[in-house]
Order: C-alpha cells, then structure tokens, then sequence
C-alpha cells in the first residue's frame, strides 16, 4: 500500500504551520521526515490521521484520493500511529487499551477481552516483545508503553504505520531495538513513516528523507546525505552543534545531596538515596532516559516533592525541609520542566511573571503595598538585558512564543542573588537560536562561578555542557563520569549498565 | 472618541444581548402560564395582544417595584416616590458583600458556593452583640459587625484549612458547611440566650437601637447606611487584588497555582487566607443585614443571599465594580418581583428564572452568538472554575 | 531497613487509632457512667414476615458494655490484622457496628427502637440519593460534571406529578419523569459540550432555573387549581413472594414500590455496563482520556451527548420517586437538597456504582436515624442529628477514607488539537 500528500496546507489563525507539502512513501519502505521542533511534522501527521482538518489538500491511499476527517477513516483506510505522547488510558489494562475502538462483543453482551489477550501475546511472540496483556499501563516503563502501541497497530494490520518522534523517550539501546523492529516491518511490506529531529538515525533506517522547515518541506534526500548537510536544510543556516565553553578553574563543592531520597505520594521510592557534589563553576548534567527520577530530583533540589529524605547542604547549610520560598532565596534559581504549567502564570503580563517570585520584596513592595511603578520598570529592564522580543511588558506572558517565554522564566531566576542554577530540561521544544541563547547562559553563569545542574534527556546537549555527568538510572545515580565518556558508553550506562558488571 | 464608543459598543453587545434573550424567554414564560392569556388562544390577534399586555404589566410593576413609583410620589411627597428605589439598595446591600465574597475567592481560583453558611454566622455575630450588649452606638455598630465578620471569617477558614491540609475539594466542603450552618441556626434559635422574652417560636431579639445602622433617607425609607460598608468593602477587594502583595499571590494562585507554587508563593496561605477573607465578607453581609434592615435574627434571615451571591459574582465577571452593578440589578429583581407579585399576581421566583437565564447566557458567549447569528470578534477570557482533581 | 510512612499508610494508621479510641470511649462513657436503671427495646418485626424474634429487651448499661467491649475487641483484632499486614475491613466495620450499637443501647435507655423500621426508612430515604448518584456517576465517569442532580431530581419529580394528576395513573408519571431528567440534561450538555461553559458554574445556573420555574408554575398552576394538576396517585407496594417473608431483609427490601425495584435493577445494570461492555470501556476511556479515544476512533463529544441523556433518564426516575413513588403530590423544593447529597455520595462512594450506593444508604440510614430518635425522644437536639450527612461527607473527602480520585478528564471540555 501506498500512501502520498499532496499540497497539504494548514494554518493556525495568521501562522501557516504546514504549506503546500507533498509526501510519498510506498509499500515496505521507510520515509523519514526531519525537522527541528515546531517546523509543522505533527501537525501534518495529526491530518493523515484525521485529529485535524486540512485547509487545503489531497491524500492518497494507492492512488486513490482518500477522505480522512475523523481518526476511525485513517484507521479503517490501514493507517496507524504511534503518538508522540502515548494514546493509552493510563488506568486500563494492555488488553482493554487493545480492544477500545475495536470492540468485540460477547455472550450477554459482554466485552470479549480474550482475544485481544491471546492476539498481545502472538504479536509479541513475533516480535520478541514481552507485554503483559494485564498489566495496567500506567505501571509499565515508557518503552514497553510504546511497544502497546506497535502492538496495537500490528493487531489491526496497519499497511501505513506513522511513528512520531518514537525515540524521545527510549534509550539509545532501546532506539536501536526499535529501529530493528521497523526493519523488520518494512521488510514484511509495512510502510512506514518515521519523524524525527535525530539525524543519526534517520541516516541508519530512512529510505528516504523529506526535510520540513517553518511549514514546508525544503528538501527530499538520500540517507548518504552528511549529518552537516541535513542539520544545515533542517535550520537554514550551518550550525555550530557545539557551544565554546572556556577552560577555567573549578572551585569548591557548593551543593551537596547526601543519602536524598523522594518518594511520590503512593510511597514509591521514586529518587533512591543519591548522593552527589556540585561544584561551584561546574556544569553537572544529570543524563538519563525521561522517567527515571530526574524530574523530581530536580524537583526535590527546591524542595517541592512532598516527601524528602536525606540531607541537602547548600554551601554548608541544610536546605532540605525549607519552604519553596526560602529554598528560592536562600540561593537556588530554578528552570523547571514545564515552562507553561510550572514557570509562568498565563494570563499575568510579562511584568508580573519577572516578579513572581520577588513581588514582595523591596524595591517592587512597601509593607503589603505593591508597586506597580517599578514592576514595569524594571521589567523593561529585564527585557532589554534577556533580549526578550514583545511588543509591552504589560502584555499578557502567554501570547509570547516559545523561546522568548523560556527568556521570561530565565530572566527571573536570574534575578535573585544565586549559588546555584538548577536547569530541568531546559531547552525542550525550543528553536535553535533560542537554544543557543540558552546554552550561552547557562554557560555564562558557570563562567561566574555559580554551580550549575542541568537535567536533560538530550544526549549533545549533556555531551556539549557539561563538566561532569551523573547518570539517572531507576531513580539512582549509578554512575558520574567526565564529560569526554562516548556516546555509546552514556548510552549504556543510560540503560542501567555499569561499566564493572558490563564486563561480567 | 468614535473609536471608542463603537469599542464600548462591542463590548456591551453581547451582555445586552444576553439580558434581552433571557428577559424575552421570561416574558414569554409570564404570558403562557396566565389563564386570561390562554383563555384567548383561539384567535390569534387578541391572544398576542393579551399577551404582550400581561408581559407588559409584569414589566411595568416590576419597573414600579424597584426603580420608582409614581402612585407613591403622588401620595405624600415627590420623595416617597423614591420608595422603590430604597428597597432595591436595600436587597443589594447583602448581595454586594456576599458576591464579593463569592468574587474574591473565583480570582484566587476558589468556588466558594458558602457565602449562604458564611452570612448565617456572619449574622448570628452581630445579632448576638447587638441585643446582648449596651455600648455607645458607633462603637456598638462596630463591635457588632467584628463579631459578624470574625465568627464567618472563622466558618470560612476552616474551608481554607482543610482545602489546605487535606486538598478536599471547597465545592463539596461549602455545599456541607451550609447545611451544618443552616442547622446550627435552627438550633441556636431555640436555645435560651436567642430566645426573645416572652415568645416560644425561634426568633430572637431585635437589636438594640445603639447597634442598628443609620437611616439614610428618613424614617419612611429603609435604606440604611449599609450601602456605604458594602462600597467601602468593593473598594477595598479592589484595592486588594490590584495594589497589594497579597492580592497579587491570590491572583497568581488563581491563575496557575502550579506556577505560582514553584515560584515560592505558599498556596496553603492563599486557600486559606481567601476563604477567611471571603468568609468575613459574607459575614459582613450578615452583620449589615441584621444591623440595617432586618433588626432580629430568624431561622430565615439568610434567604438566599448566599446562593444568590453566585450569580452576581459571576454576572459581575468576579470583578468588585462588575458585582456592585450585578447586585444592584438583582436586588432590583428580587424589590421589583415582590410588587410583580402583589400588583399582577406573577409569582417572585420567576426572578430566579430571569438571573439564571442572564448567568447562563453570559457564561456562554457562543451560545448567544449562535442565535443572533454574530460573527466572532475577540475571545474574552472567561470564568472557570476547576475539576474535582484540580 | 529505615521505616518510612507513607499517606496511605499513615491514614490506615490513624483510622484504626480513631476507631480504638471511640471505642474505649464509648465504652467508658455509654457503659461504665451510664446511670440509666432503664432497659433498652430493639424492635424486629414490621409486617407480616416470618418471626424468629419480636423484640429483644436488655439493660440499656449491660447492653451498651457488651456491644463497646465487642468494639474494644475488633479494634484490637484490627490492630493485629494491620501489624501482620492483612485487611483490616472486617474488624474495622465490626467495630464501627458495636460502637454505634452501644451508642444506641445508650441514648435509647427506656425506650423502643424499631430496628427494622430505622434500616426499611434508611433505604426509602436513600432512594432519590441513589437515583441522583448514578446519574452523577455516568456523566462524571463520562467527563462531565454533574452539579445539577438536584435540578434534574426536582424537574423530574414536578414533571410526574402534574403528569400522574392529570392522568389520574401513576404509571405516567413515571415514565414522564425521565423525559423531564433528559431534559435537564439535554441543557447540561449542549451547554457543557457544545458550547464548553464550565461545567460547576453550569450545574449551579441549572438548578436556580429548576427552582425558579418550579416554584412559579407551583403557584402559578399547582396552587390554585390543586385538583387537576396536583393530586397524583401513589404506586401500591408490591411484595415479592417468599422472599418479603425473609425475617428483617424481607419487609425492609422486597415489600416496596416499583420504583425500589427500579433501583436494584439500575444500579446492578449500570454496574454490569461500566465495567463488562463496550459502552462501559468506551465510557470510561473519556473520562479519563478523550484524545486517546477519539485516536481509536471514538467520537468523544457525541458519546458524553448520550450519556449525559442516560443519566437525565436514571436521575428522573429518582425524581419520581418524590411524587408518585411516595406521596404523591408535588410540593415547592421538595428535593430539599437531595441532588446535593447525591453528589455527595457519588464522592464519598469513590465514583463507583457500588461505593455510592453504599454511601447513598449510609446517609439516608443517618437521617433516618435523626427522625426515629426524635420521635422517640432522646436528649441530643435533633438539628445535630441533622448535619451528620454533611459532616460525614467532610469527613470522607477530607482523607479518612482514603484520597478519592475523580476521572482524570472530568470536567475539561474535549476540544480536538488542543487549544489552538
């Protein structure tokens, strides 16, 4: 079966995020499509599938014009897709996620769950998946979340199978085992369409690669194309993948975590007595796959897990137990994960989200009186020194784009007197101008002696920052490395493995 | 200058269009269930001329009841004309405090529906003061009115507190907490201090003359010097919200308590601080209420200033000028209705009807653009409240 | 191996303490200082079923140290139930049985309790509770909040009683009732789903236009021409053969009205549907999930449509239960904040069919409670025996029973795409 678009358009009020694309992939082939976060690739997939409506446009199944508007076409036409953020009702199990949508019904009316049991398990017989069908899902790791949702699209014989951004949250080793099992499908005649910012793999498995930039596609290339190449057409500009970062000298240990542990509110150990030295003018990456404690680790460094144990000194000092405020002000800047729902409030203009955290403090409060004066001028001054582009500071902060909101979040933590700059994911879903905005700063910040530590699940941009390298395995630091460890290593060790037993 | 009136002319669209819809559908209701009107459904002509005659007078007394009656002013004096208009202020005085109260606690995030329990303590407060103490007056009107606002501002918080501690939900806790305090009043009112001399059934005594708040307009209008505690109070949620720290964490907290937490603002503080608050407005209600108008606590003393408070709070958009109007325009209702119902025989709770019309319309703009066909200009940002999770 | 606490735990914790503590104290209080020389009376018997026992007379001090000492007792097994790691809801329900039997034994000290008759009302005042909760639980378990049970209680009940009176037969009533619940729904969700207006504030707008329009067509038509549109007939109780001869369950659940059996069979169907069919898998997954739905091809703003109707129809025939399934004729407010007790119960009962039916019972068995002893006569002012529904509900989504955790997508409109 094949499966092409032609001049698919789609615009969000005046952004057009898809112009005029066309796309072709045939039976037992694998088309890559490339390009960095926001260029329009989900979007896009989001029509083939039928979440959204195109604006203008043509899809065709085996030359024939298809109508897809609701999902139930795409799947009875023989699309399937595997969503960038997993399709499964967390509190069901494997087999009721398998059979939703595709009911079949029993004696007395009742759901027939027992086929859809025996059909898990010959599929991951097949494909040497272990996949409990009576599992409930929002038990299982992320990967094996992923591999329900092959299985489901497997089960119901997807001829076009869509994978978007599938190895985000596997580990290298775990991405290797996926794009064996898309080898395999391909070579069982499935077509497959594989979005991806990676451009490692999408040399190893692509047949082909359309190249997609602000909403349209620059270019339609060979898998021998060089990694330069690729990364210039999907930027428009070359790129230098690595920032400079200066040699300098390494002062004395400035945040030290000993025995820290966080449960969530179950009581699952969910941060396993780490323990840790942050040094003041070092950049500490904390690597490892998303799911594996970093985020509350990151969370608990400010104390806003609700369950800590463990001790954490911050230049000599406990700070474990402090309130939220205090840990804020005793010298912490804090770059959460979620720039929307953690680091700014919406509907506050731009001005009260650079005070969030000071605004009762002089110069912006006298007694309970705020100041509205110098809230605004010194938000202007903000935007001037963080180089944030707006149109006024008394805008509301969420008409801002991505890269200019994260400046905002930025701008504030940088506005206290700090020690020490704890950076959760910093650069998700961000461009790569401002991407390079954010990796300046926060080398800067090293540069001026603060002690920096940077949570990121993105393995060159651990590998570009940092000094050291703590790896986050199962809720432990199983192992801290110098910065000039291979990727393979990092990769290995991502996966659990530690150098001692690998050899063993 | 054009430019603005045809923005302001915007803006008022759709609220007019909302009071029009939901004041057609009441007057629709009127003349269908009136029996004269019915009598005359076999010709058309007299029956749309009945009827329009009927939604006319209910109209026309209910104009009379609130605003101003010309059968009064011919009467006595030119003033006493003026009657209507006394009640009308009268009935909104409560509302005022009671949908702040409800007001308030919407922009710190909160769906306070306990304003009802909150002005039941609120005046149990100041009733208790006001017929057990003998104190110069204005320090009897103020000592009476702590009482209220403190007794309810402590109702309230413990809202706040278990909200804070157990992360309950306030909806189900308020909806609670008015039917403990509705019973508590019914209790209270039988025991021997509320017992007024000398009678059996549960009405306690009227406040003394030192703690009854001022007429303003002579001893033939009610209205009382409350409307001016109600405005200061307006202004002071103004003042609150916008020029104060501590309005600013209300407001961060109701925006996105998520992030406001991570930026360091306690949200414990904000719940229960906001329901203390809210609860000490509507507290404030109560006190006015008895210290203005109503003189002796009775089991019914609450009516519906609590649950009505909600609808103003939201009519008002949870704005401090925005709930001063919806108040004034319900407590018009609620005058105007009692003469709709003695002068034409329309019963009061058809106001009830009216408001819930206007609230729904006005929290669903799409709807009212539906039917009159409008095209979308600006999405206004409007009024939620959260799940049972958030 | 450092022993760490965690929520749950320490709220198992503190519900034993509180349970071994209220039993020691009642057995202080209710047993060892009680004065009373008095016997208590439990009553039996309350139709015509087969007796084993009539009445059952004790010494209301002897009586309340019995039933506390068997508390005291299943308080400690459920200490050491909880140290050995096994479930504690047996001794613990135990407990709660004999401390409240002692309380009862106490306050009731030369006095007669009618025990068949307090649990026969229990279950006659739970109806409309049970009604309104699962109308709550579908659309709530559908992603809709549901706030306006009592409008939809209140509406259905008007609606069956002019219906039923102008029919002169109670059977249209009832099945006009319903069509009146869709109704309310039929708002619910055009204005929930169509037109996303938040659901709470919705709910709350719905029900002051049911008592508006209820209250005025009351005195509008209900009033003055009483006789036509008023006067409702009553269903007849139907007793079951041999199974309303069982001793104590059978007069008290199979000597009832249709609409009791109505009840049994809803609440037994919506269970069976919600977790055993397509329609309950499906209705689940947009309550917790709708775009992970609408990826499998379910269309989740028409499904939450129709079952939002459903719970219209469910929560009707509770409203007919007001009129015509009991006495008949419509009175203003009638419901008198059942829908919210309902909504209580759906809550306290942890949003399953069987956890509010439980709650449903426990709350009208409290206010049944409240009225037997006042009629009886005992000390304690009958307006506290009034708040223990809503202090019991406090304390439920307080913590002690457990956080409760609604369906995930409750409440949030489902726009597709996201808010683009």
């Amino acid at each position: 079966m094949s499966l092409e678009l032609r001049g698919i358009t789609k615009a969000f009020g005046s952004l057009t995020v898809n112009d005029s694309i066309d796309l072709k992939v045939e039976a037992g082939q694998i088309h890559a499509i490339l390009g960095e976060n926001g260029a329009g690739k989900s979007t896009l997939m989001n029509i083939v599938y039928g979440l959204l409506k195109a604006d203008s446009g043509e899809i065709f199944v085996d030359g024939k014009i298809q109508n897809i508007s609701e999902p139930s076409d795409a799947l009875s036409a023989g699309i399937g897709m595997v969503h960038q953020h997993f399709m499964l009702i967390p509190v069901f199990t494997v087999a009721e996620n398998i059979v939703l949508g595709h009911e079949k019904i029993g004696k007395f009316g009742v759901l027939d769950i027992e086929s859809a049991r025996e059909a898990i398990i010959r599929v991951s017989k097949d494909f040497g998946f272990s996949v409990d069908p009576d599992a409930i899902v929002e038990t299982l790791p992320v990967g094996i979340q992923q591999k329900v949702e092959i299985i489901r699209a497997l089960i119901y014989e997807a001829k076009v199978l869509i994978l978007d951004e599938p190895t985000a949250v596997l580990t290298p080793q775990e991405t290797d085992e996926l794009l064996k099992t898309m080898q395999e499908l391909k070579s069982k005649g499935t077509a497959i369409i594989f979005i991806t910012h990676k451009l490692r793999e999408v040399r190893e498995v692509a047949d082909q690669i359309t190249i997609i930039r602000r909403g349209k596609v620059v270019g339609l290339v060979s898998p021998d194309t060089s990694e330069g190449e690729l990364a210039s057409l999907m930027v428009g500009r070359e790129v230098d993948l690595a920032p400079e970062k200066h040699k300098h000298e390494i002062g004395n240990p400035i945040l030290i975590a000993k025995n820290l542990s966080v449960r969530d509110a179950m009581g699952t150990e969910v941060v396993k007595r780490i323990n840790f030295e942050l040094r003041a003018g070092e950049v500490l990456a904390v690597a490892g796959v998303q799911g594996n404690g970093q985020s509350e680790l990151a969370r608990a460094i400010v104390n806003l897990e609700d369950h800590i144990e463990g001790s954490l000194l911050l230049d000599g000092k406990e700070i474990r137990g402090l309130s939220i405020y205090d840990s804020l002000h005793a010298g912490i800047a804090f770059i959460p994960e979620s720039r929307e729902l953690d680091g700014l409030v919406g509907s506050f203009s731009i001005a009260e989200n650079l005070i969030l955290d000071l605004h009762d403090q002089a110069p912006y409060a006298k007694g309970i009186n705020l100041s509205v004066q110098v809230v605004s001028e010194q938000a202007e001054k903000r935007v001037k020194e963080f180089d944030i582009r707006l149109q006024s500071v008394s805008d509301a902060v969420s008409t801002l784009s991505g890269g200019n909101k994260q400046k905002v979040v930025i701008a504030r933590e940088l506005s206290r007197p700090i020690k020490v700059l704890v950076a959760s994911q910093p650069t998700r879903g961000l461009d790569v101008g401002s991407i390079e905005f954010v990796h300046e700063r926060i080398l800067s910040e090293r540069d001026a002696g603060r002690g920096v530590i940077l949570f990121s699940t993105e393995l060159e941009e651990v590998l570009a920052l940092a000094d050291r390298i703590a790896v986050m395995y199962r809720g432990e630091i199983i192992e801290i490395v110098d910065s000039k460890v291979s990727k393979e290593e990092l990769g290995l060790l991502m996966a659990g493995v530690v150098k001692s037993k690998a050899g063993s | 200058m054009k430019n603005l009136v045809s923005k302001f002319g915007q803006t008022a669209k759709l609220p007019a269009l909302s009071f029009a819809l939901a004041f057609s559908i009441t007057g629709l209701l009127i003349a269908f269930s009136d029996s004269k009107v019915l009598a005359k459904i076999g010709s058309p002509i007299e029956f749309i001329k009945s009827g329009l005659a009927t939604i006319g007078n209910a109209y026309l007394a209910l104009f009379q009841g609130s605003i101003f009656d010309i059968n009064l002013a011919r009467g006595n004096s030119f003033f006493q004309g003026f009657y209507p208009l006394s009640e009308t202020i009268v009935t909104a005085t409560p509302l005022i405090l009671t949908g702040l109260s409800v007001a308030l606690a919407f922009r710190s995030g909160l769906f306070n529906i306990g304003a009802q329990g909150q002005f039941i303590f609120g005046a149990i407060g100041a009733s208790y003061v006001g017929f057990h103490f003998n104190l110069p007056t204005v320090i009897h009107i103020l000592f009476a009115a702590l009482a209220g606002i403190v007794l309810a501002a402590i109702w309230g918080g413990i809202v706040g507190i278990l909200k804070a501690k157990t992360g309950a939900h306030e909806v189900i806790l308020t909806i609670m907490m008015n039917y403990i305090a509705g019973y508590f009043i019914l209790w209270i009112l039988k025991t021997k201090p509320f017992l007024r001399p000398g009678r059996i059934d549960p009405i306690a005594p009227e406040v003394g003359l030192s703690a009854r708040l001022p007429l303003l307009a002579g001893e033939n209008l009610r209205i009382h010097a409350g409307i001016f505690i109600a405005l200061a109070s307006a202004l002071f949620v103004w003042w609150l919200l916008a020029k104060t720290t501590i309005g600013f964490k209300f407001r961060a907290v109701g925006a996105n308590s998520q992030a406001a937490r991570t930026a360091g603002i306690s949200v414990p503080f904000v719940v229960t601080s906001t329901m203390a608050i809210c609860g000490g407005l509507a507290g404030l209600g109560g006190a006015v209420h008895v210290m203005g108008s109503a003189h002796a606590l009775n089991t019914d003393v609450a009516g519906s200033f609590g649950f009505d408070a909600i609808t103003v709070a939201l009519l008002g958009r949870a704005q401090p000028l925005g709930t001063v109007f919806a108040a004034l325009l319900f407590g018009a209702l609620r005058a105007g209705g009692r003469t709709m119902q003695s002068n034409t025989g329309t019963p009061l709770d058809i106001v009830l009807v009216t408001q819930a019309l206007i609230v729904l319309f006005i929290a669903a703009p799409t709807f009212v653009r539906f039917i009159f066909r409008l095209k979308k200009l600006s999405s206004s940002a409007s009024l939620t409240s959260k799940g049972w999770n958030g | 191996m450092s022993e760490i606490r965690t929520s749950v735990e320490k709220r198992r914790i503190r519900g034993i303490g509180v349970l071994s503590i209220f039993s020691a104290a009642s057995f202080i209080y209710f047993g060892l200082l009680n004065s009373a020389s008095e016997k208590t009376t439990f009553g039996f018997v309350l139709d015509n079923e087969w007796v084993i026992m009539k009445e059952w007379v004790i010494s209301s001090a002897s009586g309340s140290r019995i039933f506390s000492t068997l508390a005291i007792l299943a308080s400690i097994s459920a200490i050491l139930a909880y140290r050995k790691k096994i479930a504690v809801t047996i001794p613990a329900s135990v407990a709660t049985f004999g401390i409240f039997m002692s309380f009862l034994t106490w306050i009731a000290a030369g006095k007669f309790i009618p025990l068949t008759g307090l649990l026969q009302g229990a279950l006659l005042l739970a109806v409309p509770l049970v009604f309104g909760s699962m109308s709550g639980l579908i659309c709530e378990r559908s992603g809709v909040i549901n706030i306006a049970i009592e409008g939809q209680l209140l509406a259905s009940a008007f609606v069956s009683g002019v219906v039923a009176s102008l029919t002169h037969k109670s059977i249209w009533g009832l099945i006009a009732a319903p069509i009146a619940g869709a109704a309310i729904s039929f708002l619910l969700a055009t204005f929930a789903i169509k037109f996303s207006v938040d659901q709470v504030i919705l709910g709350f707008v719905i029900n002051v236009l049911v008592i508006g329009l209820t209250n005025f067509l009351y005195k509008k038509l209900l009033i003055p021409y009483q006789s036509t549109w008023n006067t409702a007939p009553t269903f007849e109780h139907i007793k079951i053969p041999i199974l309303s001869k069982i001793p104590i369950i059978g007069p008290i659940l199979f000597s009832q009205s249709i609409v009791v059996y109505l009840m049994y069979v809803i609440v037994a169907g919506i269970t069976f549907a919600l977790y055993k069919t397509k329609w309950g898998l499906r209705t689940r997954a947009i309550g917790e999930h709708p775009t992970a739905a609408d990826t499998v091809g379910i269309d989740v703003n028409r499904m939450r449509f129709k079952n939002v109707l459903i719970a219209g129809l469910v929560a009707g025939v509770g409203g007919a239960y007001f009129t015509v399934g009991s006495v008949g004729s419509f009175g203003k407010e009638m419901t008198a904040g059942a829908g919210f007790i309902a909504l209580a119960a759906l809550i306290f009962g942890k949003w399953s069919p069987i956890g509010a039916l439980m709650a449903a019972l426990l709350f009208g068995f409290a206010d049944n409670l409240q009225s037997t002893l006042t009629i009886i006569g005992v000390s304690i002012p009958s307006e506290f025996m009034l708040m223990v529904p809503y202090i019991a509900t406090i304390i439920a989504v307080t913590g002690l029973v457990g956080r409760v955790r609604a369906p995930a997508a409750d409440g949030i409109p489902y726009l597709r795409g996201g808010a683009h």
